[in-house]
């Protein structure tokens, strides 16, 4: 990397970051709502343990993965407005007069949804692990969840930036949540694919890459270390980062029309 | 090459810029502006002045025609452009979340200067336009005159050599827009810098800039020195008021012998004088004779207002109109 483009990625980066702590708002919801769905979900569905074949007896260990696909949901919508309002308000053309070069900008912006991840993945394994979740992986584990999450909420971020610069308003990005909220419904969120006995729900289900970055964190915490899983869950978000990245990337070109 | 280009102005030849399912936003128009001037670009809302500033700091690409800023052609040299160019765009687009200082940090950064040198020039320029004291808050509490001058600031962060202002003062108070044209003019005549400024205030085209271009329509109506535009339409107006009523048919009668009729107030009738001011003595004389009784008797210089309505047919006042939405419509030439 040049120094230029070192200097550009750490100028936004600092700036996204600043932009994230200082807006409780962006923050607080993220944090909130899916814990409050954690504690709805392992308090309503405990019961669906004693399903046969269900992988652990405790319901908190299985729905605690939920939360870490929630945060990131998040991530669409925070960084894709962040990047709307920027574009609303021309503080986008300001940049477009420096010598400003696009993978700066992109990764840049990313930033913040890599502080709010690590965030958001500490807050909800601390609260799980003091409800009573198990981690079976340990301690080690528990790095690569923080992992894990950080890497599908900066994945989702890049689907947030390109709707901001495809679309150029905030209220288009907002409009994507619960578009994304019915991927999380319709994959293996409540129950283990295994026990999805209506066919068209577990064909969808068996489909939804969300399935499997769901999965990726219930190995860690039910079963273990399971490389298979892990590289799944790890690869989908590496694919879902990368094809956001060039859709933002072919977007960015589109919107900043400068010569 | 020419001298305004060696010099660092700006020369601007047909430009156009056509907007998918709308008019010529900009149509064909032609101006130079030397090294260190201030040219003001005067037009309603909708005339083009956006859209012209938009092309010439290299953000929309023209649809025809060719303009070079500082010696470069703007559309194929886009980022030598952007390098010789400051620009404060219509609105000051600022991050609130972000102070001021931080906005200097990220604009010197952006523009490659180095680590100790940004501090120094961000402190340097917080300080010029008066914002030192407010550094360190969060810009969503700055006024409209802080976020402005702020504005200005970054635009001046790698010290260009060409100064875009679109409407620079729009919605400020009269101090604010006083500090703001005071620093611009300085920037001109101790600095050097060309700006280029557009606006919709004819007293700031007036205070403020060397030389003057109207646009309406996207056409380039008329362009002088602010004297020499108001010499060009070049009579005063006498606007007299007779006491009685019933005198005015005859006023207007003696008036009209002194040049053509003018827009005047309800009860008062107006001319524009052939033969200058020196005619006003006169003007009083003929009244007199005729024994019409005077209640007001007022000369107006002429104005800006007269030179457009004189080029356009329209007082710049209320002669608004929207301009095409050029974020909207940038991707998408006619």
């Amino acid at each position: 990397m040049s120094g230029s483009l070192r200097t550009q990625v750490g100028q936004l980066a600092h700036r996204s970051i600043l932009r994230t702590l200082r807006q409780p708002a962006q923050i607080v919801p993220s944090l909130v709502f899916p814990l409050f769905l954690l504690a709805v979900n392992a308090g309503g569905l405990k019961d669906a343990t004693n399903l046969p074949g269900f992988p652990t007896d405790s319901y908190i260990t299985f729905i605690l993965a939920v939360p870490f696909i929630q945060g990131a949901l998040f991530s669409v919508m925070n960084s894709g407005t962040d990047l709307a309002r920027d574009i609303e308000t021309g503080f986008l053309n300001r940049l477009a007069l420096t010598p400003l070069r696009g993978a700066a900008l992109l990764s840049g912006l990313l930033a913040g949804a890599f502080v709010l991840g690590v965030v958001q993945a500490i807050v909800y394994l601390s609260v799980g692990l003091l409800a009573g979740a198990d981690l079976a992986a340990g301690v080690g584990g528990a790095l690569v969840i923080v992992l894990l999450s950080v890497s599908i909420t900066v994945a989702f971020g890049t689907i947030g930036l390109f709707a901001a610069l495809r679309f150029g308003s905030g209220e288009a990005v907002q409009g994507l949540f619960p578009v994304f909220f019915v991927f999380l419904f319709l994959s293996a969120m409540a129950l283990p694919l295994d026990l999805l006995t209506t066919d068209w729900f577990h064909t969808i289900a068996s489909i939804n890459p969300v399935t499997y970055l769901l999965q990726a964190f219930r190995s860690l915490l039910i079963e273990g270390w399971n490389v298979g899983d892990l590289a799944l869950g790890f690869g989908i978000a590496a694919a879902i980062g990368t094809l956001g990245m060039l859709a933002a990337s072919s977007a960015l070109k589109t919107r900043l029309v400068r010569t | 090459m020419t001298e305004t280009q060696r010099s660092g102005g700006i020369e601007v030849e047909a430009l156009v810029r056509e907007f998918k399912n709308g008019p010529r936003a900009v149509d064909g128009i032609d101006l130079e502006v030397a090294q260190g001037e201030i040219y003001g670009f005067l037009g309603p809302n909708g005339a083009g002045k956006s859209t012209t500033v938009l092309m010439l700091t290299t953000l929309l690409p023209p649809t025809a025609g060719t303009a070079r800023v500082g010696g470069f052609d703007v559309v194929s040299e886009g980022p030598q452009v952007r390098a010789t160019i400051g620009a404060a765009l219509q609105e000051a687009a600022l991050d609130p979340l972000l102070t001021g200082r931080e906005h200097m940090r990220l604009q010197t950064a952006m523009h490659g200067l180095g680590k100790e040198e940004r501090a120094a020039r961000g402190g340097e320029l917080l300080e010029r336009v008066g914002l030192a004291y407010a550094a360190d808050r969060k810009v969503g509490g700055y006024s409209g005159g802080m976020k402005r001058r702020l504005d200005l600031a970054l635009a001046l962060a790698h010290r260009p050599r060409i100064l875009f202002l679109d409407e620079p003062t729009t919605g400020l108070d009269i101090q604010s827009r006083t500090a703001l044209w005071e620093e611009v003019s300085r920037l001109a005549a101790e600095d050097g810098v060309t700006v280029f400024l557009t606006t919709q205030y004819l007293e700031e085209a007036d205070a403020l800039a060397n030389r003057v271009g109207i646009i309406d329509h996207g056409h380039l109506v008329a362009e002088g020195t602010p004297a020499e535009l108001k010499a060009e339409i070049g009579r005063p107006t006498v606007e007299a008021v007779p006491r009685e009523e019933d005198d005015r048919e005859r006023m207007t009668a003696v008036l009209g012998r002194f040049g053509e009729h003018a827009g005047s107030s309800p009860r008062g009738v107006a001319v524009r004088l052939d033969g200058g001011e020196s005619q006003l003595a006169e003007v009083v004389r003929a009244l007199d004779s005729e024994g019409i009784a005077i209640e007001h008797l007022q000369l107006h210089a002429p104005s800006l207002d007269d030179v457009f309505l004189a080029k356009t047919g329209r007082s710049l006042e209320g002669a608004d109109e929207e301009e095409p939405d050029e974020v909207e419509a940038e991707s998408a030439p006619a």
